[in-house]
């Protein structure tokens, strides 16, 4: 399988902090990863990384062996096909559920093509499907800003799905779902490995367990270790990093 | 799909109407008996300020940008018109000099500036009226949002903008008149200025032009490119990360906004009489925020609306009261972002709802 995602030896650090120390990382294409490490480990500057929002002092991060990640900014990172949920739901919380997805479907992202855009009939459908996808079609017309916590964090999955990246950065997503619901978004995001390359950022550890797949532990912005979730768990370092103070 | 024109602004636009037909006819029917000559033009510059306002509230209301300059693009407006007016004076002036304004005369310029070339045709002025603050705004906001200069940092360059235009206007090199700005014009078109039916002439305009500003306002706050105003409004970074470009999104409602600012004041210049650096000043850029804020930031309708009461209230109280204008215009700001945060519009409307739903909570179970 050809590799998706690689961060060869990156280095970011803020005012002499090292947030990110030598971190490289590579991801095939169709697979699911889960990375995991404390509070402060780089986890949202790697995120920032990927998608442009940071520039790293020194090393090169590539999309699919060709691509320069580090000469892009958010939107275009956004446009190559890297979709990104973050840790705290943020929908648009003055428009409506369905007005959510819609704006996030893969279209032409144009000041003028926007401005004469008219919904296609396929868009309505795929609007449909996605918003039953994410069980809110019955609160589609409803101000996002009225949803609970958890169907806050449905309806971002929702919009990711509808941007239909290629991949998905995924930052906490159980983060205030119960447990039934954390179960079926493990299943949701196995279900789209494969087709999409995933990466899920989680402090979890039912959840990770739920995903079965590779894990990362990240620390001090540097890879501690990689492997399953057993091995992982078995190495004494991750022991010490977790437990140890 | 939302209607262009829904409730509240089918509503303002009959009122409009109403107006528009009900002004002239009374000026021009009764002799000025019914209706006085003052209130035609009084009522035009309102409509002028409402079109500015409508205009603020694009980029404000719906994309977040608290521009406190938006003055300086109504200013450039009102110049661009006012200098084809001058050329339209001819040999009429005081110095009667058939070449060269009278200020130019005064100051024993030779020759006609470059960047008054043109100004003779009315539609090359007209052209200039939305070009020259398009330009601006297009500069400005290249510069600006492309380095991500937002809120506070933005609205105080904003305002150093029109401080820095309206310092270089006073000047008198600059060619604009300076301190006394550009005035005693004779026609418009061959209309002759001080004639009833040109002033009613002009209102019309305006009160279409106001109709217009709205519609086209209102297109495109309702188009996906007007929802995604309101997503940079109120998440700017999530917007980004869903593959829109945030500044170009961003310097085309300000470019719009600054070229409908403009034509507001190429309409106001004709029916005050006189353009001059004062309109450049800080204080008016933020007097439209007052409007738009006390109107009900937003909603458009309620912008247009809000400079109209206003300016109203301007022109009865500092008849009665001067000196205390400015302390009731700050405490009206005052009371109405504490109590009416959706403005004089959202208060009106809250109340015909109240009235004609008593149960809302019945309401929401239905919908």
């Amino acid at each position: 399988m050809s590799v998706h995602l690689l961060l060869d030896g990156v280095n970011r650090s803020f005012d002499g902090y090292k947030a990110i120390n030598d971190l490289s990382l590579a991801v095939d294409k169709g697979e699911l990863r889960a990375v995991i490490g404390p509070n402060g480990a780089g986890k949202t500057t790697m995120m920032d990384i990927i998608t442009g929002k940071t520039r790293p002092d020194s090393g090169g991060v590539w999309w699919n062996q060709t691509v320069d990640l580090t000469k892009i900014d958010e939107a275009g990172s956004a446009r190559l096909g890297i979709g990104r949920k973050f840790q705290k739901p943020t929908v648009f919380e003055t428009h409506s559920v369905e007005e959510n997805i819609a704006l996030s479907l893969k279209a032409e992202r144009s000041v003028f093509a926007t401005l004469f855009h008219r919904q296609t009939e396929a868009e309505a459908a795929r609007i449909t499907e996605l918003l039953q996808l994410v069980r809110l079609e019955g609160d589609r017309h409803r101000p996002a800003a009225d949803l609970s916590h958890g169907q806050k964090q449905w309806l971002e999955i929702g919009m990711l799905l509808a941007q239909d990246p290629e991949l998905l950065l995924v930052d906490e997503p159980a983060a205030g779902m119960t447990d039934a619901e954390t179960m079926r978004t493990a299943e949701l995001l196995r279900s789209l490995a494969g087709k999409h390359t995933v990466i899920v950022v989680e402090h979890d550890m039912d959840f990770v367990r739920a995903l079965d797949c590779r894990v990362t532990v990240l620390h001090q912005g540097h890879v501690l270790t990689e492997g399953s979730l057993d091995h992982v768990s078995a190495n004494p370092e991750v022991i010490e990093v977790y437990l140890g103070r | 799909m939302i209607s262009l024109i829904d409730r509240r602004m089918g509503i303002f636009l009959a009122g409009l109407f109403v107006l528009t037909v009900a002004i002239p006819v009374g000026n021009l029917a009764f002799e000025g008996k019914v209706v006085p000559s003052y209130i035609v033009s009084l009522f035009g510059k309102y409509l002028c300020y409402a079109l500015l306002a409508v205009a603020l509230d694009l980029v404000w209301g719906f994309c977040g940008i608290l521009s406190l300059g938006h003055g300086a693009f109504f200013a450039l407006g009102g110049y661009a018109m006012g200098m084809h007016l001058m050329r339209e004076i001819g040999d009429r002036g005081v110095y009667a000099n058939p070449d060269l304004p009278d200020f130019m005369v005064f100051l024993s310029w030779d020759e006609l500036p470059w960047f008054w070339m043109g100004f003779d045709n009315f539609w090359f002025a007209s052209l200039m009226v939305m070009l020259v603050p398009g330009a601006l705004a297009f500069l400005f906001g290249w510069f600006a949002f492309r380095s991500r200069v937002t809120g506070v940092y933005l609205s105080i360059i904003t305002q150093a903008m029109t401080y820095a235009l309206q310092l270089a206007f006073f000047r008198n090199e600059m060619g604009f008149g300076g301190n006394n700005g550009l005035t005693d014009f004779k026609d418009v078109l061959g209309f002759p200025m001080q004639s009833d039916s040109t002033r009613a002439g002009l209102f019309v305009l305006t009160a279409i032009a106001l109709a217009a500003g709205l519609l086209i306002a209102r297109a495109i706050t309702t188009s996906k490119l007007g929802m995604i105003l309101v997503c940079i409004r109120d998440a700017e970074s999530r917007t980004r990360f869903m593959g829109y470009r945030v500044e170009g999104y961003k310097l085309f409602i300000f470019v719009v906004s600054a070229m409908m600012a403009g034509v507001a004041g190429a309409l106001y210049t004709p029916q005050v009489g006189i353009i001059n650096p004062g309109e450049f000043s800080p204080a008016n850029s933020i007097e439209i925020v007052i409007w738009v804020a006390l109107g009900g930031r937003g909603t458009l309708v309620g912008a247009a609306l809000g400079a109209i009461l206003v300016a109203l209230a301007k022109t009865l109280f500092t008849g009665w009261f001067p000196e205390f204008w400015l302390f009731a215009l700050g405490g009206l700001f005052i009371l109405v972002t504490l109590f009416l945060p959706k403005g004089v519009l959202g208060l009106i409307e809250d109340t015909f709802a109240r009235k004609k739903k008593p149960a809302p909570a019945l309401q929401e179970a239905k919908a």
